[in-house]
This record gives C-alpha cells, sequence and structure tokens, in this order.
C-alpha cells in the first residue's frame, strides 16, 4: 500500500503548490490591480483610517483630523474655513487633495522619510504612522486683513517677508469652503463642487498665485530697475513724457492715463514718471532700454520661472523675441506681460530686500507627531536682481510715489511706505485689473504687499489707488503692528 | 540504547507556537491601541495549560508518538485564536464608533471549545490505547457517520444557517455533526477496505488501458457518489459533498493500489458536477460567480471579491495584525479566516500558514507509511487527505483557485465542531504513530502495561 499512500502524498503536494501559486499571483501578482479597482474600499480607509497631521498657522492648527463616527474614522475640518483655503487647500474624498494637503501629504500622513526613526519605531511596535504637523509662514492678522480687505471684490493679496521669501499672506476671493468638500457625504461634496465650478468668479482657482493678469503699471517698477542697471538713468534723469507717444514703426498711439503731458515741455524726471505713472515716458524708456534688458531684469525678479511655493505658481511671463512696438507696450505691463500676485509681491520685496529676490516659500517647519521640529525651511536667494544702491534709490522713489503721487491711500502715519499703482487693460470687453504693490517701513522693510482686483472699472491710475492701495495698507499695518512673527 | 521517543522536541516546539501566539496577541493590542484585557491573558494562560496538559497526557499515553503534530495543530488553533481576537477587536470598535453595544468577543467562546476538544483529545487517547480496536467498529462508526450526516435534515433538530442546513441545535448549543462524521465515515471506509479491499482490487477486462471493475464491486463507489450528490441536493453543502467523496476515492486507491478508481472517481466526479451545475441553482450560482466574481461585486460575488482585496491589501509582506480591514470580508472569522490572515500577515505569513498545514499532512503521511497494519494505514492516510482536502478546499475557495464552498478551516476557524473533530483527528493519527514508531526490542519497565495492551488485542 505504500507506493499508492506516497503517490497521494504526491498528488496533495501538489494541491498545496496551486494554492501557493495561486495566492502568490494575487498577493504579489495582481494585487496592485485588485487595489486599484473601484470599489475597493481599503484604500480610502487606510487613508481616513489615520490620523493626519495638522496644519498649522503659528500654534494655530487651522486644518486637523476629528475622530468621526462612521467608518471613515478622521473627518479634516479648517477652523478658518474660507480664510485659509488658498492655503490649506482641501482633502476630499472624492476630488483628492489640493493645496498644502496635497504637497505636504507625505508628512501629514507620517510616510515622508524624514519620518524613518519614527518608521523604524512603528515597525517594531506595529503601529500605523502618526501624521506629522506642518507649520505655514502665514501670518494670521495679515490674512485676515487682506481677506476683510478684499471682500466681495474678485481678487487676490500676497504679503511677503522681504528679508526671506516667507509668504505672510495668500488670499483669495471669492473662496470656498473646504470644510464642506472635507465632508463624508458624496453628495453634497459633489453638489457644492458643482456650485463652485458655475461660478464665474472661480473660486477654485488659486487666485494668489496661479491669476495671471497684466501687471500693468506695476511693471514700471522693473521697468526702473532696467533703467538704474543700465547706468545710463538715475532718478533724476530727464525723460520726454508726451501726452502722446507714437509707437516705433507703427501708427499706433499710446495715451498716458491723464490725457496730459507728464511735464512742463513734455519733458519728466524717471522719479516724477514714476510718481504719476507716466506711460509715454516708460514706453519709450522701454524702447531705449530694449527688450533684452527688460526681459533680464524681469527674469531676476521672477518672471519666466515656475515657483513651488511648495504650492505649484503659475509662471509669470514677459515675452521673448518683442519687435519695438511691442517692447514699448510691455515697458508698461501690458502686451503679453502677465503677473501673478506672488510675482508682483516679489518684485516689491526684491526692492525692498536691498536687491536680492528671494524664494517665496509657505511652509516654515515640518514637525513630528509630537510637534517637535524636525526641519525649518531655510531662506534663500534666487537671485540678486538689483545693486543694494539702486534698490535704495528705488525704495526712495517708491516712497515718494507714495508721499506726492498716484499712492496717496497707502500713506501710514508715522511709517515710511514704498509703493506703486497699476490698472492693466485685460481686454476690451473685460473690465481692468487695478493692482498695488507696496512694502514697509521703507528703510526696514517688514512686509512686501501685492494687491490685485480683477473687476477694477475704470482706467484711471486711481483705481488701483482705490481699490487695492487701502487693502495693502490695511495688510502692512497688520504686519506691523503685530510685529514679525 | 534506548530510542529517543522526541517528547523534549515536542515540549520545546510546544513553546515556540505558544510564544508567536503570545506575541501575536500583544501585537494586535498594541497595534489597534487596545489594552489587553485580563480575560485575553487569562485566555493564553488556559491555552498554555490546555496544550502542557495534552502534552502530558501524550508523554504518558502515547509515549512514541510523532513529536510535531501537537505542537502544529497548537500553532494554527493558537494563530486561530489570535485572529478572531483580532476581529473581536475591529468589530468592539467599530461598535463603539456607532454608540451600539459591542457584540459578544468570539474569543473565549472559541477557547471554550478548545477545551473541550483536548479533553476529547485526552479521552481519545485514553480511551483507544490502540487504533486497532477501532477496526471491530467498523460497521458501527459507518452507522454512526450516516447518522451524523443526515442528522441536520431532522425535522426538530436540524437547522439551517447561511443557506446550508449542516447544523444541529440542541437547546443554546449548536454543532455541524458534519465534521464528527468526517472521522466516522474515515474510520469506516478504512475498516471496510481493508476487508474489501482484495476483490476491489480483481481487475478481470480493461478497456483501453483502464481495468473495469467487477458490475458488483462497483456498489461501493456508487453508493459514495450518491450519498455524496445526496448532501448536497438536500443539505445545500457543496464542501462535504466534494470532501466526502474525494476521501473515499482516495482511500478506495490507496486500499487496492488500482488506478482505475481514479479513473472511475474522476468520471463520476465530473458527470456529479456537471449535473449539479446544470440542475442546482445553488451550484450554478457560485460556480458563475467563480468566473466572474467583479460582474457580481455588490451582491452575490460580494464576499470573495472582498476577499481578494483583502489579500491584495496584505501583499507580499502584509499590513501587519491589526492593521488590515479584515472585517470588510463577511464570516472574517469562519470561512474567510485566510483571507483575515492574508491581508494581514501577508503573502508571507499565507505561506508560513500553508507550510504547516503541509507539515501535518505530510506527517499524516508518513505515520501511514511507516505504522504496519492495512487499518491503521489507510486510517491515518485517510484522516490526513480529509484534512488536505479541506484546506485545499476552503482556501481555493476564498482565492477563487475553485469555486466558493462552505467549509471550515481546520483549527483556525472560529467553530467549535470543527475544532474538536480537527483535535480528534491529531489523537488518532498520535495513537496510531505511538504504535508505528514503538521500539520493537524489549521494552523498557515503565512501558509494562502498555506492552501487555499491545498482547491483548
Amino acid at each position: 500500500m505504500n507506493r499508492p499512500i506516497r503517490l497521494m502524498a504526491g498528488f496533495l503536494a501538489v494541491l498545496l503548490f496551486a494554492l501557493l501559486i495561486n495566492i502568490t499571483v494575487i498577493q504579489v501578482f495582481q494585487a496592485s490591480n485588485y487595489r486599484d479597482h473601484v470599489g475597493n474600499q481599503r484604500n480610502l480607509l487606510a487613508e481616513y483610517g489615520r490620523e493626519r497631521g495638522p496644519i498649522l498657522v503659528g500654534n494655530d492648527p487651522v486644518a486637523r483630523s476629528v475622530v468621526t463616527g462612521n467608518t471613515l474614522m478622521y473627518q479634516r475640518t479648517y477652523s478658518q474655513g474660507p480664510l485659509l483655503a488658498p492655503v490649506t487647500g482641501f482633502y476630499s474624498l472624492v476630488y483628492g487633495a489640493t493645496g498644502l494637503e496635497r504637497t505636504e501629504n507625505q508628512v501629514l500622513t507620517g510616510r515622508s522619510d524624514l519620518f524613518f526613526v519614527d518608521r523604524i519605531q512603528q515597525l517594531f511596535a506595529g503601529r500605523r504612522p502618526q501624521g506629522g504637523a506642518v507649520t505655514t509662514t502665514i501670518n494670521d492678522a495679515a490674512q485676515l486683513a487682506a481677506f476683510n480687505g478684499l471682500g466681495t471684490k474678485v481678487g487676490a493679496v500676497v504679503a511677503i517677508e522681504p528679508a526671506t521669501g516667507k509668504i505672510l499672506a495668500s488670499v483669495q476671493s471669492p473662496s470656498f469652503d473646504p470644510n464642506v468638500l472635507t465632508s463624508h457625504d458624496p453628495t453634497a461634496i459633489r453638489a457644492y463642487y458643482n456650485t463652485l465650478l458655475a461660478n464665474p468668479a472661480k473660486p477654485l482657482l488659486n487666485r494668489p498665485i496661479v491669476g495671471l493678469q497684466p501687471p500693468g503699471s506695476t511693471f514700471k517698477l522693473v521697468v526702473t530697475a532696467a533703467a538704474l542697471a543700465s547706468g545710463q538713468y538715475t532718478a533724476d534723469s530727464v525723460l520726454p513724457g508726451p501726452a502722446v507717444y507714437q509707437l516705433p514703426n507703427s501708427t499706433h498711439l499710446l495715451h498716458n492715463w491723464t490725457g496730459k503731458a507728464c511735464g512742463p515741455g513734455s519733458r519728466v524726471t524717471l522719479r516724477q514718471a514714476l510718481a504719476i505713472s507716466c506711460n509715454t515716458a516708460f514706453a519709450w524708456l522701454g524702447v531705449q532700454l530694449g527688450a533684452p534688458a527688460l526681459q533680464h531684469q524681469a527674469e531676476l525678479m521672477g518672471f519666466n520661472t515656475g515657483f513651488a511655493i511648495p504650492l505649484h505658481a503659475a509662471t509669470s511671463v514677459f515675452p521673448e523675441q518683442l519687435d519695438k512696438p511691442q517692447t514699448a507696450l510691455s515697458a508698461i505691463g501690458q502686451y503679453d506681460d502677465r503677473a501673478t500676485a506672488l510675482q508682483m509681491a516679489m518684485v516689491a520685496a526684491t526692492i525692498a530686500n536691498h536687491g536680492v529676490t528671494m524664494l517665496p516659500y509657505l511652509v516654515q517647519e515640518i514637525r513630528g507627531a509630537d510637534l517637535s521640529i524636525l526641519t525649518t525651511t531655510q531662506p534663500k536667494a534666487f537671485a540678486t536682481a538689483m545693486t543694494p544702491a539702486n534698490a535704495a534709490a528705488e525704495t526712495d522713489m517708491m516712497v515718494n510715489v507714495v508721499q506726492n503721487g498716484t499712492a496717496s491711500n497707502a500713506r501710514i502715519p508715522g511709517i515710511a511706505v514704498a509703493g506703486k499703482t497699476g490698472t492693466a487693460q485685460t481686454g476690451n470687453s473685460s473690465p481692468n485689473v487695478a493692482w498695488f504693490v507696496s512694502f514697509a517701513p521703507a528703510q526696514s522693510p517688514k512686509v512686501a504687499v501685492a494687491v490685485m482686483v480683477e473687476d477694477g472699472g475704470g482706467t484711471s491710475e486711481i483705481t488701483g489707488n482705490g481699490l487695492a492701495a487701502p487693502i495693502a495698507k490695511a495688510v502692512m499695518e497688520a504686519v506691523l503692528q503685530g510685529g514679525s512673527r | 540504547m534506548r530510542q529517543s521517543n522526541r517528547r523534549g522536541t515536542e515540549l520545546m516546539l510546544l513553546v515556540f507556537a505558544l510564544v508567536l501566539v503570545v506575541l501575536g496577541m500583544l501585537q494586535v493590542g498594541w497595534a489597534t491601541g487596545t489594552a489587553i484585557p485580563t480575560r485575553l491573558w487569562v485566555t493564553m494562560a488556559l491555552l498554555a495549560a490546555l496544550a502542557a496538559g495534552m502534552h502530558m497526557v501524550v508523554r504518558l499515553r502515547a509515549t512514541y508518538a510523532d513529536p510535531i503534530l501537537l505542537p502544529a495543530a497548537t500553532l494554527l488553533t493558537g494563530l486561530g485564536l489570535v485572529m478572531i481576537y483580532r476581529i473581536d477587536v475591529a468589530n468592539a470598535q467599530r461598535a463603539v464608533h456607532n454608540n451600539i453595544t459591542p457584540p459578544t468577543p468570539d474569543v473565549y467562546a472559541q477557547l471554550t471549545w478548545f477545551a473541550i476538544a483536548a479533553v476529547l483529545f485526552v479521552a481519545v487517547l485514553i480511551l483507544v490505547r490502540d487504533h486497532r480496536r477501532l477496526q471491530r467498529y467498523t460497521f458501527t462508526f459507518g452507522l454512526i457517520g450516516i447518522v451524523l450526516l443526515i442528522l441536520p435534515l431532522a425535522p426538530v433538530l436540524g437547522h439551517t444557517i447561511n443557506g446550508a442546513r449542516l447544523w444541529v441545535r440542541l437547546a443554546v448549543f449548536s454543532f455541524q455533526p458534519g465534521e464528527l462524521a468526517k472521522i466516522a465515515l474515515t474510520i469506516f471506509f478504512a475498516g471496510y477496505l481493508v476487508l474489501k479491499r482484495d476483490s476491489l482490487a480483481l481487475v478481470r477486462t480493461r478497456v483501453a488501458g483502464v481495468g473495469v471493475p467487477r458490475v458488483k464491486d462497483l456498489g461501493p463507489i456508487l453508493i459514495a457518489w450518491l450519498i455524496s450528490l445526496g448532501v448536497l441536493v438536500f443539505q445545500n453543502d457543496l464542501g462535504t459533498s466534494l470532501l466526502f467523496f474525494a476521501l473515499f476515492v482516495s482511500m478506495l486507491y490507496i486500499a487496492t493500489g488500482r488506478r482505475s478508481w481514479l479513473i472511475w472517481g474522476a468520471v463520476l466526479f465530473a458527470v456529479g458536477s456537471l449535473a449539479s451545475w446544470a440542475l442546482i441553482p445553488h451550484v450554478h450560482e457560485r460556480v458563475t460567480i467563480w468566473l466572474n466574481p467583479f460582474g457580481y461585486a455588490a451582491d452575490s460575488g460580494y464576499q470573495i471579491v472582498q476577499s481578494l482585496y483583502g489579500f491584495a491589501n496584505g501583499g507580499l509582506l502584509g499590513a501587519g495584525l491589526g492593521q488590515g480591514f479584515p472585517t470588510l470580508v463577511p464570516f472574517a472569522n469562519t470561512d474567510f479566516i485566510t483571507a483575515a490572515f492574508g491581508e494581514e500577515l501577508g503573502l508571507i505569513g499565507l505561506m508560513a500558514m500553508l507550510m504547516v498545514y503541509a507539515i501535518i499532512v505530510e506527517r499524516g503521511m508518513r505515520i501511514s507509511v511507516s505504522v504496519k497494519d492495512s487499518f491503521g494505514q489507510l486510517l491515518a492516510a485517510g484522516l490526513s487527505i480529509s484534512v488536505a482536502i479541506q484546506v485545499f478546499v476552503i482556501i481555493g475557495g476564498v482565492t477563487r483557485l475553485i469555486p466558493l464552498t462552505g467549509l471550515t478551516t481546520p483549527f483556525l476557524s472560529y467553530g467549535g465542531s470543527s475544532l474538536v473533530a480537527n483535535w480528534i483527528i491529531i489523537a488518532l493519527l498520535l495513537r496510531i504513530s505511538d504504535r508505528a514508531r514503538r521500539p520493537h526490542t524489549q521494552a523498557p519497565a515503565m512501558d509494562d502495561a502498555m506492552t501487555q495492551v499491545v498482547r491483548r488485542v
């Protein structure tokens, strides 16, 4: 009987191998296929079963996970809702994650390599990784001031600490409430998301960093920097500033927004041209400097580079290969010039920071689950865009803009404010964009701000001063009163 | 020189198995953030005490028995307790989240069943001093087996759970007699085939190289076939039906050494399968789901699909005990407990557990080869094969290798009948191996009593 028993044992071994091969196929070769199946709740449950780390503004957890009663154990809540939506983004069951929730996902879920030691401990303890915390550079007072200042207007505000590149405020209007998108009710999430998509003002657009608009007269700051850098011009150089300037090689006529000449005898100093935002003088100056010089100066200040802060900002554009009439229009921030509020805040911050452009950043610290600090972001220079002397000269010219020029609404008693207004035409039918960029205090700048209001209305520089400057002023005051944090 | 009886090895392996179980329990508590309740510590202590008690009885009553079987079965039972506890924890946590009363934990009930199994294990070793005594009661066991098999059909006692009528309920106590029927029938087959093997091995004619048995010799296999089909039709129990028939054909082949019986068995199996696929809606549905589970993921294929997702989530290394989602699979601590292990221990853990089963079956087959009497050979082989087939049918089912049938996973699944029956199988195998390995030379004085027993039989 032994031979049949041995043969039968062999047959049972074959059955065992069939099982082993089958589970190997399922657990190794088919595993990722099964994991991605629609209807496989495990990924979702794993994501939501883990306590995601908080996003902090100062010590305030503005995004955190709270325990729910249902199968998805944790739900994300945002204590400030729409105020910080452009910073935190959302973390949704249906639409995935945006903002810091997306870019810092590895940290918040505890899967970042920064937690290597923790993970080794967790591996041996057999515990799920705990999420780390992300501290932002946001200054809550500045953020709130910008948010209240924009109110119901469509626009964006970015404030930067010039010396470091820390983003102190990043605000948009209209915004959205991430709390609704992070609920566990897919129907409610979809309904709200579709409402947001249908809104022509695009509340889901991260306006401060991806909303591109012609920078208008605020671009004259770049042209001024290029003029000073050329060595051929100073603040006191006299430029032609007629009421109307015929573009080179063209019949196109460029008018000043006042409709008048910029000075007696149609002549004006560079300082005065900036103060009254003289289009004809800057168009002429741009043509004299040449497109390559303007492009070089713009790129040193961050144009034509995509920044990850770590949210991906849109690339602000100064076009290449311009002919002379295009150069003239580009010099006053029209034609194909496009800038985000972030970019224009960087221009102001560069001038404020003695000519050094700092890389903007939104994440101050990465902390462990116990909130111990694991890494602190070190400020990094992007480029040296101006000499300190030229930066000081331009600062002086910008202070003049506020004190004697178009930017009267940005004045803060007892503090020297440097600023520049702008109004950009976005097309024949669309309303104009009102801009204001500034920094303060002029001699030791703590904050640089760019305000962009899209439904600006009129064409005059008064628009920038009227709509945008008071918001910038409020943000600067908020930072200066609170001190740097 | 005195031959080593390997009892020390058994004890060492037993300690190793128990340490693994305790570590598993600790890991579940740690990973789920639950403190180990005192009651669970008591459970682990009782598990160890029962295992030690069984070891002592083996030492005294089956001195030369195989040293691997007891630790291997203890390890699987202990791992089963770990996973049942882990699923208890998940159910309790979910109940807390939903603000409902937590369900009664199953792990303590399973321990109680293990205690009963241990008592029966000891009883078998003490009462059955020589396995050949069982041969005297061949037809009694045959009758017991048939009665146990059809008991669930009895009007008052019988009980249908989840569509299969294979339960007997006495007061609060429900039991699957089919599990015990499996043992009784294996004893019956062994005794019967020892008697009839010579005539069944006779081959008069051959057709295309396949032996054709005499018509009157076809009787037994046809009866086994009809009973299997009866179980399927009347009790809706595909698994037991399959197990029963495969077991009989395997033992018939071993008894006679005629491969023609395997062929006839395969033919009858094919006919029976096709007929039941065509005629029994329940079987037809199982096959349909097997072929395309994802097409029925929301309803009838839900179990198997969730099971596959669980295995996939485990991957190579597993999610780790306490860190998967085994409760997403229905019947996570009974039929689908393998999916829970696959998810949390991964391919590596599951392979290790399959190897433990392989060791049990291999030891059983080895005992079968080494024992001298035909009845013992057939019984050891039959018991081992029944474990092997059961493991293949249920694990093959939950991993979609074959259509899903409801069978318990030996030693692991929550449920008393299965645990008790499988521990009786271990006791019988130990009894046979004790006989097989006992030295023929003059036994030491301490074994006098046993030697006498052997002589009397």
